[in-house]
């Protein structure tokens, strides 16, 4: 039986497979019960130090607090990411730290530095400790390592295929969790240091500016080459006196590292058979209309594929709630081969996703048949607005009348966080979103 | 006299071996081509025992570099090469990657082993760690501020090693960018390769001065900095602190230019070791340097002396 269980297992021949869990990232403590409220199983955090976010908005220890006793109500955990590279200055505080995470009710930190591990097993050993993607993990002897080292999970690099992740469950029995979801470094997780060059900000410090994304112009050397090059454009006097060969032309798209996002929506069966024990969402900086909507499209998918495996389908209705809230092209990263030219991001960017977060549900009143929305973005009376919740998007209407506190008839919702009124079509509930197309 | 300090040198070839030696090494870290990376050329099994006994007629020690991000499929020949690696007489391995550690203590305990985990040695807690799994020697991270690597050095339980000249790695995928950029534009390359011998180069707009080579082979794409660091002014600083191991990594240089810089090393550190109380540094000691350096590529202290914020 078990080593059938520890072998890549195919529809049809399946034996009971443990549903896996779905972690999902919370850039604040609102993130955090979005996140928790549509689907995730456990959601990992940053705190004010060791994390890999200087810029996110990070929890305080009473944030956290509060976050913990809401995710016990759903039976959800709360992770932190701890997955610096420690540096000599920041040994001192970390017993102190992982104590006061221990205290708040965190289940596990995300450590990528033994200097952190260590200190964590020692000194609040019923903290579970994950190794993080930044040990950049692609071999199960790698993972026997750690796992001897007392840890009960490894995060893999971004780069294992699933043939490797297969052979790594067949090989160790240990929680493997990955990335299925979101942005990726297109480096190998940590082996980049593109910041600290460019702008003195350490990436591995929670400093990355995103050099990858940047638009470089790509050159040959034309000194001491005496053949014709087959790939270089005219020669470019970059500097005076010196050949450089330009290998694009003036129309051409610049070069990039940067790279599409991963969505594994779509392959839910493969990631659930090849026995990924946590499907893990990227993204602490996103809005909560983005982590609201993935973690509930991946809910559902796996929810669908656990009550009946064998006549599991795509809905159409995943991609296209997905596709509202992504703002980048996306594709399926290292999981069945590696990226392609196809899988890179040449041209400029949109920045937006499609779709707006315009308000959150926060009441319902049966009797009248109106809805009492905080205001999270501009709406007015006759657009088009689509409510959706933890069952996904469930019905659209067009934004009929509306009053203020006081009653007033209000024609346009244009203040930040404002308690509107509402007339709605269908029954509603607390923390269901409203999302507008622009 | 004081303590010993070794000048390693990256070496791609036996000639390179020979040449190095000559110009002073007194260690030699070489690698193969599937566990190493980013070396500046790739041994043959039959060069490793070359190079070996080349290195033990001299008393220099021959080290092989395995820093490769380990994959499955490369964990299956492990055992066998490291039984070879001993057999060759090969006097430490470089490692990254926990396999390579444990492969080399379950076949292999009597090869040193040393720790360079890139991007990642930047701290002394997880150095003694690594010693107390087994590696005698930390290879610090390039992005170390002096101060760092004097602190460092202070709570070290094993050795330390510090890259004192030449280029250092910036970013490392296992993304075929170069070529896919190509194909992207329509001009795929059709023969040829995109390796370090191609020459090529990245440039950013706001950076126009700087050239950063990036290549690519058959571990990925790698960028390189545009400087190459020098830190021989300020050398006695490391030399007091004791650090173990001096680095030139030869990657993508010239035998001649690598030779100067040994020579000019080992000038510098025989000076000190003769009488650290009268040692001074020699301008004659850089110039020899300047002489063949790149005129497209910096002398710089790298990160010795860079404020990086977070």
């Amino acid at each position: 039986m078990e080593e059938v269980l520890s072998k890549p297992i195919y529809r049809g021949k399946r034996v009971r497979l443990e549903k896996p869990e779905l972690l999902a990232p919370a850039g604040n403590l609102e993130k955090l019960k979005f996140a928790i409220h549509y689907g995730a199983d456990a959601v990992y955090i940053g705190g004010q130090k060791y994390g890999l976010r200087s810029n996110a908005d990070n929890f305080t220890f009473e944030e956290m607090r509060e976050g913990v006793e809401f995710a016990k109500k759903y039976g959800a955990k709360v992770f932190v990411a701890t997955n610096i590279y420690v540096h000599n200055e920041d040994i001192d505080g970390i017993e102190q730290y992982l104590r006061s995470l221990n205290d708040a009710g965190i289940s596990a930190i995300i450590a990528a530095d033994p200097a952190i591990i260590e200190v964590a097993q020692r000194a609040v050993p019923l903290l579970e400790v994950h190794l993080s993607t930044q040990q950049s993990t692609l071999n199960w002897q790698a993972v026997k390592f750690w796992k001897d080292e007392g840890l009960p999970r490894v995060v893999l690099g971004r780069e294992a295929s699933l043939e490797e992740i297969a052979e790594i469950k067949n090989n160790v029995e240990i929680e493997i969790e990955a990335f299925i979801h979101g942005a990726m470094c297109s480096s190998i997780s940590g082996r980049c240091v593109l910041s600290n060059h460019f702008t003195d900000r350490d990436s591995n410090r929670g400093g990355c500016c995103q050099s990858c994304r940047w638009k470089y112009d790509l050159f040959e050397d034309g000194r001491d080459r005496e053949e014709e090059s087959d790939m270089a454009m005219q020669p470019a006097a970059l500097k005076p006196g010196i050949t450089q060969l330009p290998l694009f032309e003036e129309e051409d798209h610049a070069f990039t590292m940067g790279s599409k996002d991963l969505c594994m929506l779509e392959h839910i069966p493969d990631l659930i058979e090849v026995g990924i024990d946590s499907f893990k969402i990227e993204g602490r900086m996103k809005s909560i209309h983005y982590v609201a909507t993935v973690v509930n499209v991946y809910r559902q998918a796996i929810d669908a594929y656990f009550e009946d495996p064998d006549h599991y389908v795509l809905k159409p209705e995943w991609l296209d709630d997905l596709h509202k809230a992504a703002n980048r092209p996306l594709n399926t990263g290292f999981f069945y081969d590696i990226p392609d030219h196809e899988d890179h991001i040449y041209e400029p960017e949109e920045k937006a996703a499609p779709y707006d977060f315009a308000g959150l549900v926060l009441e319902y009143d049966e009797a009248t048949q109106t809805a009492v929305i905080q205001q999270r973005n501009f709406f007015k009376q006759g657009q088009e607005i689509e409510f959706f919740g933890p069952k996904g998007a469930f019905f659209k209407q067009t934004v009929h009348e509306m009053w203020d506190e006081e009653g007033q008839p209000l024609e346009a919702a244009r203040h930040p966080l404002q308690r509107i009124r509402m007339k709605v079509d269908q029954p509603v509930a607390y923390f269901d979103m409203l999302r507008r197309k622009h | 006299m004081t303590k010993q300090h070794e000048l390693m040198v990256t070496a791609g070839s036996l000639q390179e071996c020979a040449a190095y030696m000559d110009a002073g090494a007194s260690e030699l870290l070489i690698g193969d081509a599937c566990y190493g990376i980013r070396m500046p050329g790739y041994f043959s099994d039959s060069d490793i025992r070359e190079a070996v006994r080349l290195g033990q007629a001299r008393n220099v020690k021959v080290m092989m570099s395995m820093t490769n991000i380990m994959t499955n499929d490369m964990l299956r020949l492990l055992p066998d090469y490291i039984l070879f690696l001993k057999d060759a007489g090969v006097h430490a391995v470089e490692y990254s990657d926990p396999s390579v550690l444990a492969a080399v203590k379950t076949y292999a305990p009597e090869i040193r082993l040393h720790w360079n985990g890139e991007m990642m040695s930047t701290n002394y807690a997880t150095a003694n760690y690594w010693g107390r799994k087994g590696a005698s020697r930390v290879a610090a991270a390039k992005e170390l501020s002096m101060d760092e690597i004097l602190e460092l050095k202070q709570h070290l339980e094993i050795e330390a090693q510090v890259q004192v000249h030449g280029m250092t790695n910036m970013y490392h995928s296992k993304r075929r960018l170069v070529e896919s950029y190509m194909i992207h534009q329509g001009r795929p390359v059709k023969n040829g390769s995109l390796d370090k011998d191609r020459g090529l180069f990245l440039v950013e707009a706001d950076r126009v001065q700087e050239k950063y080579p990036i290549f690519e082979d058959e571990h990925g794409t790698h960028i390189m900095s545009s400087d190459d660091i020098c830190i021989l002014e300020d050398l006695h600083l490391l030399l007091q602190a004791g650090i173990e191991s001096f680095k030139i990594d030869g990657f993508m240089k010239p035998v001649s230019y690598n030779t100067a810089v040994i020579k000019a090393y080992r000038s510098a550190i025989d000076a000190y070791t003769a009488d650290p109380g009268k040692y001074k540094f020699r301008e004659e000691w850089l110039d020899m340097i300047r002489e063949l350096q790149d005129p497209e590529r910096e002398l710089t202290f790298g990160f010795f002396y860079k404020e990086q914020v977070y």
